[in-house]
């Protein structure tokens, strides 16, 4: 005996493609539903009108010239970084650790604005300030790669435990630097002197930062979609079979693609000690590193759409902060905030590849 | 056309308005606003300190809430820079920061804006940057120290009287964060102080690289208790080392505020700094138009160093009295903390000693701080600069 078939209440199924306008539509409505959410909790919580919350966050990001430049630095910082991991995710290499590779960058830049600071003049001390920092970013990166390729260790943990061995390093040489003694910071470098500082641009602190940023990720979109490695890339990434298959020396693109990660993570290391901080500390990142691995996959490692991506979760950081300041709640309340505002854009994702169909009606057969 | 024009005037008229309102908010009361920049939030003991201090101070200055701005989370880094910025912008005339780390961002800051006034607790530059705007305060917390001491001290010889150990095996643990000069301070107060009242007390230091590790203070905390340490005291942030003594039922002195609701049976008392009169003396300062100057140093005299409440349940028995006494010669200026003739150096005594009271990446010593027989700590810039390494003092690790 068999029992009647009966279909189920909806069936799930991958959406074959989708509209511009459905895609906006149902990330639109994300949002909408997120704010939503968010007004009910904030109300639920603490009794403010959601509204004002709202409000409070937009002037945080955007109230005064200053803080739409302090976004705008921000935002670039974590572009650097996030197009730093793009090519790596493209090729399905997960470099998490691009927190370590920053920070190396970081370090070396620290290095020699203290210790040749005073030996060379800037033209010729920033520019090996650079050359330096990516270098020091693309050993970071390239050591677990060349694992990769010649032994095929598991990139996702050696890359996030040459996070610590980097943290420890830049732990070890703060001490080594730190004044006064034992205070365990550095200080700003050459505060006086000024030796080893980006020039700033138009009276602008943070508008050379900004500029390099804008161009990086122009380059990127040019490297990752027009250019021949950016397509090998993206075959090895599909299927490494396949890659071989054509000719392409998997290997060598592994490596040579996390030289790259790696150096542009240094890059951002550079951008940040020299051009803003002037400092080292093990926390200089700012877990940039690890964000960065979402700004990638919300935009589909497009350089282009994380443009955006980056700008939301900055957005997001700097209205928490205002929100914590203005309504004397704690910081903590922005991150539940921030936390389902993600939580309802990250599962828009899901709408947008995939199709719910309802039932019909009982009896049809499908 | 003519529609448009009249938006326009409209418009423009509306923002005249704004403005002569937003201006009015500003200049005309001839008020202060006060910016406060925290490292962390309410959560940390350290901030938390100072959080309290700045509402206690307001409150009794009779500002309102628009008057004064409180930032939490500000790294030390160009976050706090940035911070500072944006409270000018809000119309803050005097800026506080209360890490050490803030201290070079609060200088760019001090040097960008003339007019508003920037102070930070625990720096030490203040006297050797020479700007107008631009301050220093710390409390003179060695002489609460050394009133700890004393409790600690006299807790000792009650177990030593009661037979719990000998007056040879009288041996206090500290836990330390960094090797630096305020730790130094500190904890050389502290054991002067119990020493005062025990004479043959020795003690253990040890750091944790770290101002705020709650794991590595308790374990820290557990090593020193196992060495065979009597009493503990601390100074670092988290309530490692006091949970860890209570656990134990090692006797703790405790830092930052009274720890007694957690350690019931063990804390004995706890020295803080209070920060409020300094932001009431500096709120009135800018008021009043006076000068502030570039380093202040907090006292006992105005109520910036502070002994909790003694924990009768497990200090020994006319403690409070006693710490009454020493507090009394210590503000009178007929004792001092770093007397020469109390303390040794590799079996000497000291005449002399040049310390590195301005701040420079080779620690170059500059000023000799030994006069009238006495190690002057806290005179000539806010922040301490004892860092001399004394005899029945034993460190364990100095990595940090």
């Amino acid at each position: 005996m068999t029992k009647p078939r009966t279909n189920p209440l909806f069936h799930i199924s991958k959406r074959k493609e989708i509209t511009l306008r459905e895609s906006a539509s149902i990330r639109a409505g994300a949002i909408l539903l997120a704010l939503a959410a968010c007004a009910l909790v904030t109300t639920a919580l603490t009794g403010e009108n959601p509204i004002a919350v709202y409000g409070t966050m937009w002037h945080g990001a955007f109230g005064t010239t200053r803080k739409i430049w302090i976004l705008l630095q921000n935002m670039a910082l974590l572009l650097c970084v996030s197009l730093a991991v793009t090519p790596a995710f493209k090729m399905r290499f997960w470099n998490i650790g691009a927190e370590g590779q920053t920070l190396m960058g970081g370090l070396a830049t620290a290095a020699c604005m203290i210790l040749l600071g005073d030996k060379l003049p800037n033209p010729v001390l920033i520019p090996l300030m650079f050359v330096l920092s990516c270098a020091a970013g693309a050993v970071w990166g390239g050591i677990p790669a060349v694992c990769k390729a010649k032994w095929g260790t598991n990139e996702t943990l050696f890359t996030l435990m040459m996070n610590y061995v980097a943290t420890q390093l830049v732990a070890y040489f703060v001490i080594v630097w730190e004044v006064p003694k034992g205070a365990g910071k550095i200080g700003i470098i050459n505060q006086s002197t000024e030796a080893g500082w980006l020039p700033q641009l138009a009276g602008q602190k943070y508008l050379l930062n900004v500029l390099i940023v804008a161009v990086l990720t122009g380059l990127m979109y040019i490297y990752l979609s027009r250019s021949k490695q950016g397509y090998e890339i993206a075959v090895v990434g599909e299927s490494e079979r396949t890659a071989r298959y054509v000719g392409i020396k998997v290997e060598k693109v592994i490596v040579r693609t996390m030289l790259l990660s790696g150096a542009l993570c240094g890059l951002a290391g550079f951008l940040l000690v020299a051009g803003t901080d002037h400092t080292i500390t093990t926390t200089i990142a700012g877990g940039r590193g690890f964000t960065a691995v979402m700004v990638s996959w919300l935009a589909g490692f497009n350089p282009l759409n994380m443009v955006l991506t980056s700008f939301l979760l900055v957005l997001l950081d700097r209205g928490a902060a205002e929100i914590s300041t203005d309504f004397g709640l704690n910081h903590a309340f922005g991150d539940i905030l921030t936390g389902i505002i993600l939580f309802f854009i990250i599962g828009s994702e899901f709408f947008a590849r995939y199709e719910i169909r309802f039932r019909k009606s009982a009896g049809k057969e499908g | 056309m003519k529609k448009l024009i009249a938006a326009v005037l409209a418009m423009a008229l509306c923002l005249s308005l704004f403005a002569a309102c937003s201006g009015d908010t500003g200049g005309e009361t001839g008020e202060v606003k006060v910016g406060f920049i925290f490292l962390h939030d309410e959560n940390s003991t350290y901030d938390l300190n100072f959080m309290n201090a700045a509402e206690e101070a307001c409150k009794n200055l009779g500002l309102s809430e628009d008057q004064y701005v409180f930032r939490t989370n500000i790294p030390e880094g160009q976050e706090c820079y940035d911070a500072a910025c944006e409270l000018v912008d809000d119309g803050c005339t005097i800026i506080f920061a209360d890490s050490f780390g803030h201290e070079d961002y609060m200088i760019q800051a001090a040097k960008e804006f003339p007019e508003v006034q920037f102070c930070h607790a625990t720096g030490t530059k203040a006297h050797t940057e020479g700007l107008e705007n631009y301050h220093n305060a710390f409390a003179a917390i060695y002489e609460g120290r050394y009133l700890a001491g004393v409790a600690a001290g006299m807790k000792l010889n009650e177990m030593i009287e009661a037979g719990q150990f000998t007056a040879e095996e009288a041996k206090m643990g500290y836990v330390g964060a960094y090797t630096y000069a305020e730790v130094i301070s500190g904890y050389t107060a502290f054991y002067l102080g119990a020493k005062s009242v025990c004479p043959s007390v020795t003690m253990e230091v040890t750091f944790t690289g770290s101002w705020y590790d709650e794991t590595a203070e308790k374990e820290a905390a557990n090593t020193l208790i196992a060495n065979g340490c009597k009493l503990i005291s601390q100074h670092a942030d988290s309530m490692g080392a006091p949970t860890a003594c209570e656990t134990a039922g090692v006797p703790n002195v405790s830092y930052n505020g009274s720890t007694i609701s957690a350690c019931p049976n063990t804390f004995i008392v706890s020295s803080r700094i209070n920060w409020a009169p300094y932001y009431e003396f500096v709120i009135n300062a800018v008021k009043n138009g006076e000068q502030i100057p570039a380093d202040w140093t907090g006292t006992i005299a105005t109520g910036s160093v502070v002994l909790t409440e003694v924990n009768e349940a497990a200090a020994a028995a006319g403690t409070a009295e006693k710490i009454a006494e020493v507090q009394a010669a210590l503000t009178e200026g007929t004792l001092h903390v770093f007397d020469t003739a109390s303390f040794t150096v590799e079996g000497a005594a000291l005449d002399s000693y040049m310390a590195d009271v301005d701040t420079d990446p080779d620690y170059t010593p500059d000023t000799e701080a030994i006069s009238d027989g006495y190690f002057h700590e806290s005179e000539y810039r806010s922040a301490p600069y004892f860092d001399l390494q004394i005899d029945g003092i034993s460190l364990l690790d100095t990595a940090f």
